[in-house]
């Protein structure tokens, strides 16, 4: 029962995280991040960490990716992209190295450890009946990492206070943003994207999408 | 999942069938709830559609729906069969696949949520009902954490909606979408500060439990002070995109909102997600706050029919409600729904819920309940001041800042 719905989610879980990677449209990949997500949901109920299989679902699904789909959809980025188009030089070759060390890695971890993987989990049980785990991670959360959450919440008051700062507009007339740096994103031809952005969500809707 | 239960056969939670020892009984029960609760809600759904047409009608001086079958009963049918042979569009601009993905993404959670909702039961025992020799819950599944399940799901349904609109590859979808997105996901936060109020009274996120813990005491509406029980109304309601609250498809700006390019069977499943979800708002609105199927056991006889009954009734005067509130009251402007969702609710909820949990923990200390009351009164109070203090700097700035550029145009 556990091996048949963990080999059902794995599925869903690389599907979905290789979707990310092969998708050519932004709205896509991040669709097939939310699945991704829900197939990750469903092995921690697997695990009966019910409480997380619901928050994982509704902070990661309900309000990252949708934020992720706003900012996609407002800056009219949601098109289709040219793969022949390297957006920042030589960040090829160094997302390719990179991804190649953190594979070694884990290979190394996964063949040198003591005994291997053996697939046995690691708890047989859990602590309380299934519904005591929220009780429990309130309790560990509230106590003995009590610090964290508090320097956590500071850190997100702090982001909160720096958006509102940023988004805020200045007291009187507004400036027209000054030519030369629109001139200048035109000039360069590694960022095509940056053009686009302009006309945003106008733009987004003359073109449509219509590029699958 | 297991269940340790003292009631050995209980049939409980989502779904302990193939743990230990799989009884075709279980089995059985298990596929009547699901079937059941499915055929409640299409049948509900069909009446409650024609109940909204005639009870609008009734409050404009019309008649309404009369002529499918007695009373016009049967015009959702008709109008579903209609609906059925109708020629399925997609737009040429349109992205196909998430096209017709989206339709399902807001279907399916407005049906799965239904299953956890309890529509009887005798809470006065254990909430159970014995069927075939079993004992059972009369909900489809009661998974520990099901009212964070309902959050879930209802930020999930964002996603038919907000996929919707984007790939219709048309103006209006796109605007009708972005206004339902940005106002589901104000109001959820408002949502679910109020429901919170309820896990601190009831302790548990169980509805199953909550509605148990309503029938020992007194019910949430009471029981939480009354106010997350008015906010959960006003945000359920525009959570659910009902008036005073629809201006996702404020016809007049938006021709249809996000569904415009929708057509025939794709139209027909947003249609009945919708009025879906204002039946499974209602139901969650009565098992959090109104004691789900609690309420007096008139005769010995046919017992188990009278939670079913009473629960049936609480719904009910929530739909009508919804019904007269479309009726009565004109749309929001776009400010001002934003305005109530995030300086009046989402503030009111956070202060009541920390007023609830300070009251809790003086109760588990011991301290002076009056002293503990005007301090958190006090520091309510002070904070609602310097809030709306706040928010005036803020509209005069903004009107100060509109004044200048009206001056610069004017130059």
């Amino acid at each position: 029962m556990d091996a048949t719905v963990f080999l059902i989610s794995a599925t869903i879980i690389l599907t979905g995280a290789g979707g990310v990677l092969v998708a050519r449209n932004p709205v896509h990949a991040a669709l097939f991040l939310v699945q991704t997500l829900f197939g990750v949901a469903v092995l921690f109920v697997l695990q009966d960490a019910t409480f997380l299989a619901a928050v994982q679902v509704i902070v990661y699904a309900g309000a990252v990716v949708i934020l992720f789909l706003f900012v996609i959809m407002l800056l009219g980025v949601d098109r289709a992209e040219d793969l022949g188009v390297e957006p920042i030089v030589g960040q090829r070759p160094i997302v390719a190295l990179i991804g190649a060390s953190l594979l070694g890695l884990l290979l190394t971890v996964l063949l040198v450890s003591v005994d291997g993987p053996t697939g046995a989990r690691a708890a047989d049980a859990p602590l309380g009946d299934a519904g005591d785990n929220t009780r429990r991670l309130g309790e560990a959360l509230f106590t003995d990492h009590v610090f964290a959450v508090e320097l956590t919440a500071l850190l997100l008051t702090v982001a909160v206070v720096g958006a509102v700062v940023l988004a805020r507009r200045l007291r009187g007339p507004l400036q027209p943003l000054p030519v030369v740096a629109v001139a200048s994103v035109v000039d360069d031809s590694s960022a095509p994207d940056a053009v686009e952005q302009e006309d945003g969500i106008h733009e987004a809707m003359d073109e449509g999408e219509g590029t699958t | 999942m297991s269940h340790a239960t003292p009631l050995g056969s209980l049939v409980l939670a989502a779904d302990p069938l193939l743990n230990q020892g799989l009884d075709l009984s279980i089995v059985g029960i298990v596929l009547l709830k699901v079937v059941a609760a499915f055929a409640l809600l299409l049948v509900s759904v069909m009446l409650m559609i024609w109940f909204e047409r005639k009870l609008v009608a009734d409050m404009h001086n019309r008649i309404g729906p009369s002529v499918a079958g007695p009373f016009g009963i049967l015009q959702t049918l008709a109008d579903g069969i209609k609906l059925f042979f109708k020629e399925d569009l997609v737009p040429d601009r349109a992205d196909r696949v998430v096209f017709k993905l989206a339709p399902y993404l807001s279907l399916i959670p407005a049906f799965l949520v239904f299953a956890i909702v309890p529509i009887g039961g005798d809470f006065t025992g254990d909430g159970t009902v014995t069927w075939f020799g079993e004992r059972t819950y009369l909900q489809v599944a009661d998974p520990p954490v099901g009212v964070l399940f309902f959050l879930a799901l209802s930020s999930i349904a964002v996603y038919g909606v907000m996929l919707a609109g984007w790939s219709s590859g048309s103006k209006y979808p796109l605007l009708g979408s972005v206004r339902a997105s940005a106002q589901m996901i104000s109001y959820e936060a408002a949502l679910g500060l109020a429901i919170a109020s309820v896990f601190l009274t009831s302790g548990s996120l169980s509805t199953h439990d909550i509605v148990a813990g309503q029938v020992a005491g007194h019910w949430n509406i009471l029981a939480t002070g009354v106010v997350p029980f008015l906010v959960f109304l006003v945000a359920g309601t525009a959570e659910l995109n009902r008036p005073p609250f629809d201006l996702v498809e404020a016809e007049q700006e938006l021709v249809g909102g996000f569904h415009t390019e929708y057509s025939s069977l794709r139209f027909a499943l947003f249609f009945l997600a919708e009025f879906m979800n204002v039946i499974t708002m209602s139901a969650i609105a009565v098992t959090l706050f109104l004691g789900g199927p609690a309420g007096p056991v008139l005769t010995d006889t046919l017992g188990w029919v009278w939670p079913i009954l009473w629960f049936s009734l609480k719904v009910f005067a929530f739909l009508f409600g919804f019904v007269w509130l479309r009726a009565t009251l004109p749309r929001f402007r776009y400010d001002q729904l934003m305005d109530l969702g995030w300086k009046v609710l989402i503030p009111v909820s956070l202060g009541w819920f920390l007023l609830i949990a300070t009251l809790n923990v003086a109760g588990d200390r011991g301290w002076p309940i009056l002293v503990v009351v005007l301090g958190g009164v006090a520091v309510m109070v002070v904070a609602a001041a310097m809030l709306s203090g706040a928010v005036d700097k803020a509209r005069s700035d903004r009107l100060a800042g509109a004044e200048d550029e009206d001056e610069e145009v004017d130059a």
